[in-house]
C-alpha cells in the first residue's frame, strides 16, 4: 500500500489562521479569568473558618459545648443555646416541610394555568424576597400577639416557618419539574390517577431534590437571628447540663445565633476565644448541614433511573 | 366492509388555543383488524388517538366538540375516565420506559386498577412480555431497570404495557420511528396476530407500513378526512382521489 497523498488544498483546510489563532487565545483567556473567579470563591470561606478557628482555639473543648452559661455567661459553655437552636429547627421544619411540600406538589402538578395560580406564584416570589426582620414584626403581629402565643419556642418556629417557606415550595417544585413529563403521560394513558401517578412515580425519583430543599432550609433557620429575636429568643435560662428537654413550646428558648448576638453586644467582658468559639459552632452547624444535602444531592445522582 | 363498528366518531373538532387540529371529522372503526391511517404532519392524527382515550384533556387549551362513541358510549361522558383508560392501551412514538423494574413496568396499570394478586400479576407480566416479543430477551432480568433497556426493547416494554390491562384497543401512534427495522418487522409480526382479537389503530408516517398492516386505511389531510377505504384500493393506482393518489405516491405537496 502506499502512504495516501493529502492533496494540498485539503491540507490547508487544517492550517491554523489568524482568527483561528485568536480564537484559541481568547479561549484560553476566558478559561483561567473565569477559573480565577470561580477559586476566588474559596478564598472567603476559608480565611472565614481559619480566622475563626484559630481565635476560638483555647476555648473550643467538649465542655464548651455541654456546660451551661456560668457567671453572668463569662464562663461556662452553650448547651441551652444549642438546644434551643435544635427545638426552633425542630418545630419549625415540622410547620414548614408539610406545608412547602404539599403547595409545591400542588402548583407543579396539578393547578392549572389560571389566575389564582398565578396570584399564588407571585406569593412564593414576594414572600421570598420579604427581609427577615420584617417576618419578624409580622410574627409579633401575628403569632406573638394575635395568635396569643405569647414570646415562645412556637411564635418564633411559626415566624421561622413563614420565612423558609417560599424556598421549601420552590424546591420542590423544581425537583418535581426535573421528573420527564413522557412518565406522567405514560402512567396517565395507562388509567393512573395524577395521585397514583406522583405517589408511584413522581415522587420517589424527586423525593432527593425536596430533601435537599429541606436540608438548606435548616441551616438558614437555625442561622437567622432577627426573626427569633421578638419572637422566642431569650436571652438566659437556667438549664441542667445535658437535659435534653429544658423548654416547653409555649417558653422562650435560647439560640445558637442570639446568644451569639447577646453575649458579643449586650455583656461586657466576655472572653473573646468564647465569642469565636460560638460562631464556631453555629458555623459549624450549617456546615454540617450542608455537607449532608451534598451527599443526599450526590447519592440521588448515583441512584438515577433514566 | 360489513363489520360491527369499535369506534364512531361523529363531528369530532378539536383546536388547542386557537390553532385548529381536527375539523368535525366522523369516521367508523370496525371491531378487530387494523385500522392503519395516514396523512402529513399537523393532520390530527395524534390528536385523534388523544381523543379516544380522553388524554387530549392534558393538552394545554385543548377544545374539543363532537362524540367519539365506544360500543356506542360516548367516551366525554363516561363518568370513568380510568376505566375507559384501561380498555384502550396507547403506544407512543418514543419509547418510555418508566423508571421501574422490567416486572414493575408490565404490572403497573394492573396494579394501579387495583389488582395485589402476586400470582396473577405474575401471569400478566409474562404473557404480556410473550406477546411484545420480548419475553425471551429480558426473562432472566426482570427486576433491572426498564429505562436501561436499548430503544427497540422499550418499545416492546411499552407495548407489553399497553397490553397488560387486556385492551379492547390497542392504539400506536408511529411507534417505529425510534427502532431499527428488524425490531419493527417483530413489532409488526406481533400485531398482526393481535388483530385477530382486539380493534388496533395504527397511525404511521411510512405508508408502506400502512401498505403492509392495514385492513383499512384512513388518509387524514390537514385535520380532515381525505378517504377511507380498503387498504387495497387506497393503494391502488385508482383510488379515486387525486390526493390520496398523490401522497401514496410521495408526490404530495
Amino acid at each position: 500500500m502506499n502512504d495516501p497523498v493529502v492533496p494540498a488544498p485539503a491540507l490547508s483546510l487544517f492550517r491554523a489562521t489568524s482568527f483561528t489563532r485568536k480564537k484559541i487565545r481568547v479561549q484560553k483567556a476566558a478559561g483561567i479569568l473565569f477559573g480565577a473567579m470561580a477559586c476566588a470563591l474559596l478564598v472567603p470561606l476559608l480565611a472565614l473558618v481559619v480566622y475563626l478557628v484559630v481565635n476560638a482555639w483555647p476555648a473550643l473543648t467538649w465542655e464548651f459545648l455541654t456546660d451551661v452559661p456560668q457567671g453572668g455567661m463569662r464562663r461556662g459553655g452553650i448547651w441551652p443555646a444549642l438546644i434551643g437552636t435544635l427545638y426552633l429547627v425542630v418545630f419549625s421544619r415540622l410547620f414548614s416541610t408539610p406545608v412547602g411540600v404539599l403547595a409545591g406538589v400542588y402548583l407543579n402538578e396539578y393547578a392549572k394555568d389560571n389566575w389564582l395560580t398565578r396570584v399564588v406564584n407571585l406569593a412564593v416570589v414576594n414572600l421570598a424576597g420579604v427581609p427577615s426582620i420584617v417576618h419578624a414584626l409580622f410574627g409579633v403581629g401575628a403569632f406573638v400577639i394575635f395568635a396569643g402565643l405569647g414570646k415562645s419556642v412556637l411564635a418564633a418556629s411559626l415566624t421561622l416557618a413563614i420565612m423558609t417557606l417560599p424556598v421549601m415550595i420552590v424546591a420542590t417544585r423544581e425537583a418535581l419539574a426535573a421528573v420527564p413529563m413522557a412518565f406522567r403521560v405514560a402512567c396517565w394513558n395507562l388509567g393512573a390517577s395524577r395521585w397514583q401517578t406522583i405517589r408511584t412515580i413522581v415522587l420517589p425519583n424527586s423525593i432527593g431534590g425536596i430533601l435537599t430543599g429541606v436540608i438548606l432550609e435548616v441551616c438558614r433557620a437555625a442561622g437567622e437571628t432577627a426573626p427569633i429575636m421578638f419572637t422566642g429568643a431569650i436571652f438566659f435560662k437556667a438549664v441542667e447540663r445535658w437535659d435534653f428537654f429544658p423548654y416547653s413550646p409555649r417558653e422562650q428558648c435560647m439560640a445558637l445565633s442570639y446568644h451569639l448576638h447577646a453575649i458579643s453586644t449586650q455583656v461586657p467582658g466576655v472572653p473573646e476565644p468564647m465569642l469565636y468559639a460560638t460562631a464556631v459552632v453555629l458555623l459549624g452547624f450549617v456546615l454540617a448541614f450542608n455537607s449532608l444535602a451534598i451527599v443526599v444531592r450526590f447519592r440521588m445522582r448515583q441512584r438515577k433511573k433514566w | 366492509m360489513v363489520n360491527n363498528v369499535k369506534i364512531e366518531i361523529r363531528g369530532l373538532s378539536v383546536s388547542y388555543g386557537l390553532r385548529p387540529a381536527l375539523h368535525g371529522i366522523s369516521l367508523d372503526i370496525p371491531a378487530r383488524g387494523i385500522f392503519a391511517i395516514i396523512g402529513p404532519a399537523n393532520s390530527g392524527k395524534s390528536t385523534l388517538l388523544k381523543c379516544v382515550n380522553r388524554t387530549v384533556e392534558f393538552e394545554r387549551g385543548a377544545r374539543v366538540r363532537g362524540e367519539v362513541r365506544i360500543d356506542g358510549v360516548n367516551v366525554f361522558r363516561s363518568g370513568n375516565v380510568y376505566a375507559l383508560r384501561r380498555r384502550i392501551g396507547m403506544v407512543f412514538p418514543l419509547p418510555v420506559g418508566l423508571p421501574l423494574s422490567v416486572y414493575d413496568n408490565v404490572a403497573y396499570a394492573p396494579r394501579m386498577a387495583g389488582l395485589r394478586d402476586r400470582r396473577a400479576l405474575d401471569d400478566v407480566v409474562e404473557r404480556c412480555l410473550r406477546q411484545a416479543a420480548l419475553w425471551e430477551e429480558v426473562k432472566d432480568r426482570l427486576t433491572s431497570l426498564g429505562t436501561l433497556l436499548s430503544g427497540g426493547q422499550q418499545q416492546r416494554l411499552t407495548i407489553a404495557r399497553a397490553l397488560s390491562h387486556d385492551p379492547e384497543i390497542l392504539c400506536l401512534d408511529e411507534f417505529s420511528i425510534a427502532i431499527d427495522p428488524v425490531t419493527t418487522m417483530r413489532i409488526e409480526d406481533v400485531l398482526t396476530q393481535l388483530k385477530s382479537r382486539m380493534t388496533i389503530v395504527l397511525v404511521t408516517n411510512l405508508v408502506q407500513q400502512a401498505r403492509r398492516l392495514g385492513d383499512l386505511t384512513c388518509f387524514l389531510n390537514r385535520g380532515e378526512v381525505v378517504q377511507v377505504d380498503r387498504t387495497a384500493m387506497i393503494f391502488s393506482d385508482r383510488p379515486g382521489n387525486q390526493l390520496t393518489y398523490d401522497y401514496t405516491r410521495g408526490i404530495f405537496g
